[in-house]
């Protein structure tokens, strides 16, 4: 893929354009159905086309098993938006993640996010092996090899370069031991990554904390961080990400205030309850992006709307945010 | 040392189906030392399955023998002349114990009454956890002396996974998430900037991925006669 011409970009993607160019970025999420149904992945396209940079696709999200991310990638490509495929250490050993990685390449997909993968006790077959043959950080190292040497993980040469990809990570600044996590990122940034997504953020004072650590040991001028938003679709969602996720912090007050957004409406209300949680969930994430914003060292937010793709404008137009920047 | 588990007397029962006279074998290394076939198990499952075997009506004739050492020919050749009164070995070793009885005496029949479960150590009176793999390059210098290969669900080389909190693993509340100890460890001894240095990914040859592992000690071997 070397006769690719890349006018001086890493890999030339839209989202490494508009990181580049000072924009601040947005990115989005879609996580691909649980079956064949290329439909689903254009349903969902739709929703989220012009209103993000670019937009991640899970891969066997919470240990899952769904349409892979690189096919439904190319789905999106086709479609016209640009995908940004989730990988993560736990189902495939390096020769495979390689493998798929040339693939991803072949088929136009030009941002790849390293993850090292929920443990598969939480998905739908818990029985399964896992790989972790690489961790996150060293599958890092791998992309950035491919791309910038020209070589496998094993050192042998690619025949007329490697693929080009913009490098994304992710880091929680919610998991701990907290005064590890401005570390781990210090070590993806120096294995290569380019970007970094972070968690979804429920606790802006240690998010504060966080990122004035990370700017203090210089690493936002290393590597475009997008802090991880997204509504919140009741207070029992609410509730259960405060309660029951591994790695999530929810302060109090956002259960609180989606508590409140259905005060007064009777329990038999269904739909009165469910509109009031959906506008105060948008209200209180385009707050969270606002708040964002102003943290210095973010260069963007990524939106994880999950099975909710249809609040993505809006929290994007909602915050100021559109329209998306064209660059060349 | 190895650490096993009794397998559920029904299973054992199923596996003896067949045969009427069982020689129940134990070990008195590892499995005695973590409670699960040393000479005093083996007395119980034995009396449990000659009462349960009656029960169901043909009851199958047991006898017990503990051996030192399963897992050398020397200790297990003494039972050679003993064998051929029983149709099955019910061993009480650990599955490399199973399978130098199965080895040594390939006419017998040698069944497995425990289930091997790791290499570790008691923690507490009565709780048992893992602490290596074997993965056959150790790198015990670099964390602090807690193992992330054995003790993090994810084998994470380069820190902990997002799922780490308050200590414990994703994976369950009642593991301790290796990264954090491995955090605590380097702070206490002054040596974070180790965990700094990124490791690149590992070469599981050694391990179990570069198939079945074998020790040649030249200086050892005896000279060929």
């Amino acid at each position: 893929m070397s006769n690719i011409s890349t006018n001086g970009y890493k890999a030339g993607s839209n989202l490494e354009r508009v990181l580049t160019k000072g924009y601040f970025a947005v990115t989005g999420e879609l996580g691909p159905p649980k079956s064949q149904d290329a439909e689903v992945i254009r349903k969902k396209a739709a929703l989220l086309k012009g209103a993000v940079d670019a937009v991640n696709l899970t891969d066997n999200q919470t240990a899952i098993v769904r349409m892979s991310s690189i096919a439904a990638g190319v789905l999106l490509v086709r479609e016209g938006l640009e995908p940004i495929i989730q990988m993560t250490c736990r189902d495939r050993n390096r020769l495979a993640m390689q493998a798929d990685l040339l693939g991803a390449c072949a088929l136009g997909i030009k941002n790849v996010l390293c993850l090292t993968g929920d443990h598969q006790s939480f998905g739908n077959h818990p029985f399964a092996k896992n790989v972790h043959d690489v961790d996150s950080l060293q599958l890092i190292q791998i992309v950035k090899g491919l791309r910038d040497e020209g070589k496998f993980q094993c050192g042998e040469e690619i025949k007329g370069g490697g693929p080009r990809f913009f490098i994304g990570a992710a880091a929680n600044p919610f998991g701990d031991p907290f005064e590890f996590r401005p570390y781990r990122l210090a070590k993806k940034a120096t294995a290569g990554a380019d970007f970094i997504q972070t968690q979804l953020i429920y606790d802006i004072p240690r998010f504060r904390e966080f990122m004035k650590r990370v700017v203090d040991l210089g690493l936002h001028e290393k590597v475009k961080i997008l802090a991880g938003v997204g509504p919140l679709k009741s207070s029992g969602a609410a509730k259960y990400m405060r309660d029951q996720v591994p790695g999530m912090i929810v302060a109090d007050e956002y259960v609180n205030r989606m508590e409140g957004a259905v005060a007064g409406i009777p329990k038999e209300d269904k739909k009165g309850r469910a509109a009031a949680w959906r506008d105060a969930g948008i209200k209180l994430c385009i707050e969270q992006i606002q708040q964002v914003r102003e943290i210095e060292g973010v260069a963007g937010i990524h939106i994880m709307a999950i099975e909710w793709e249809e609040a993505v404008r809006p929290l994007v137009e909602g915050a100021g945010l559109l329209p998306r920047p064209v660059v060349d | 040392m190895i650490v096993a588990e009794q397998k559920p007397l029904a299973e054992i029962k199923e596996m003896l189906e067949d045969y009427r006279k069982v020689l129940v074998v134990g070990c008195g290394t590892c499995v005695t030392v973590c409670l699960a076939g040393g000479e005093k198990e083996v007395g119980i499952l034995a009396s449990a399955l000659r009462m349960a075997t009656r029960l169901d009506g043909h009851g199958v004739a047991m006898d017990e023998v503990t051996v030192q050492r399963q897992c050398e020919w020397e200790y297990i050749d003494p039972l050679r002349e003993r064998l051929t009164d029983y149709d099955a070995i019910l061993s009480l070793g650990c599955g490399v114990g199973v399978q130098t009885l199965a080895e040594r005496f390939p006419g017998k029949r040698v069944l497995p009454g425990l289930n091997t479960k790791f290499m570790g150590l008691p923690t507490e009176q009565g709780v048992w956890e893992e602490r290596c793999q074997a993965c056959g390059d150790c790198i015990l210098d670099l964390t602090g002396g807690i193992c992330p290969i054995a003790r993090c669900s994810k084998q994470l080389l380069n820190g902990p996974c997002g799922g780490s909190q308050n200590g414990k693993c994703e994976v369950s509340k009642e593991t301790s998430c290796a990264w954090q100890l491995i955090w605590e460890r380097m702070t206490a001894l002054g040596m974070l900037d180790r965990l700094m240095q990124i490791q690149p990914p590992k070469d599981w040859r050694t391990s179990r991925d570069g198939g079945p592992r074998r020790i040649v000690r030249d200086d050892l071997r005896l000279p060929e006669e």
